[in-house]
């Protein structure tokens, strides 16, 4: 076996089987992994998915949404074993594959459409 | 000193831990790794293991290299890297050093190898010297500025920092942690960076603590 192989081959013992097809644009509820103590919760997060980057187990993705005023966004290693679940809740239309457009609008502006082509 | 492995670097990814943080770790295609000499002190007024690795065909390698080869019986090999030891003894000829034998998860190794070269350097890229301003009539740009006092001495001091050769020369990045021993493949994931670029010969040693051997 060459180099590229063995390296694809540990990295795709990481990746996960169950994620499903996420675009830019979507709404995703993503399951986080948290520590508390010597207790562990899962702790949900929503928001639109803004961009997307690296692939294989290193891809990320980040999720973008406006909590009490503030914007706050979250970048989720989605292979990551902290990451118990992600969930597609809306499709979206969007032009952009980075939607950094997003951060400079408020309120309704920020709102992206909704698309029907796509399943959840 | 304890004997070592030599391996092959392959490349870099990232594996999850238990607690489900990323690791970067460089995979390397260690051993199999036959004993083609033992030195003593007797015969060779030291004493050493001498290991082989990186099979070729047999023509590639010259006679004497190959009668080399012979007395332990072992196929054609392009490296052979000595390590030394003060007791030989429980290593035979023709042995075969693995990756699982020498190495265990979580063991600190040191992995020595041939950095990536980088040419005749200047003194930004070789010393991370600070650059002159580009603009406003400045053209003093990647110039080292002064090399040191006038007259008095009258010469520049011996190990002032200049332009050069940089990389392509051996380095040793100490205590490195195993990862994971693949022993079906003979591989090991080292944990962080390794010297050179994929592709590139290394020598993984248990490492070396200061004080303790």
């Amino acid at each position: 076996m060459h180099a590229l192989e063995i390296i694809r081959s540990i990295e795709a013992e990481q990746l996960k089987q169950d994620l499903p097809v996420i675009h830019v644009g979507d709404t995703v509820k993503v399951g986080v992994k948290i520590q508390e103590g010597n207790k562990e919760r899962t702790q949900p997060y929503e928001g639109v998915v803004i961009a997307k980057r690296h692939g294989s187990s290193n891809a990320t993705i980040t999720v973008r949404k406006v909590f009490q005023g503030v914007g706050v966004e979250r970048v989720f290693l989605i292979h990551s074993p902290r990451i118990e679940s992600i969930k597609v809740i809306r499709r979206g239309k969007v032009r952009r594959a980075k939607l950094y457009y997003l951060r400079d609008r408020v309120g309704k502006a920020t709102r992206v459409k909704q698309r029907f082509d796509r399943a959840l | 000193m304890a004997v070592g492995i030599l391996g092959q670097k392959l490349g870099m990814t990232q594996v999850f831990d238990e607690t489900g943080k990323a690791i970067p770790v460089t995979v390397v295609q260690a051993g199999p790794c036959p004993v083609t000499q033992i030195k003593t002190k007797q015969t060779d007024s030291y004493s050493a293991v001498q290991v082989a690795f990186g099979e070729v065909r047999a023509k590639s390698l010259n006679k004497p290299e190959l009668g080399h080869l012979a007395k332990s019986e072992t196929a054609p090999m392009r490296h052979l890297r000595e390590y030394r030891l003060p007791d030989v003894a429980q290593y035979s000829l023709g042995q075969v050093l693995k990756v699982e034998d020498l190495f265990t998860v979580g063991q600190i190794v040191d992995v020595a190898g041939t950095s990536i070269g980088r040419g005749f350097a200047g003194y930004q890229k070789r010393h991370n010297f600070k650059r002159g301003p580009m603009a406003h009539g400045s053209k003093n740009h990647r110039a080292p500025g002064s090399t040191g006092a006038g007259t008095t001495p009258g010469r520049v001091y011996p190990g002032k920092r200049m332009a050069g050769q940089l990389g392509n020369a051996r380095v040793t990045v100490r205590k490195l942690t195993v990862v994971r021993v693949d022993a079906e493949r003979n591989l090991l994931l080292i944990k962080g960076a390794l010297p050179g670029k994929p592709g590139a010969l290394l020598s993984i040693t248990p490492a070396t603590i200061v004080g303790q051997n």
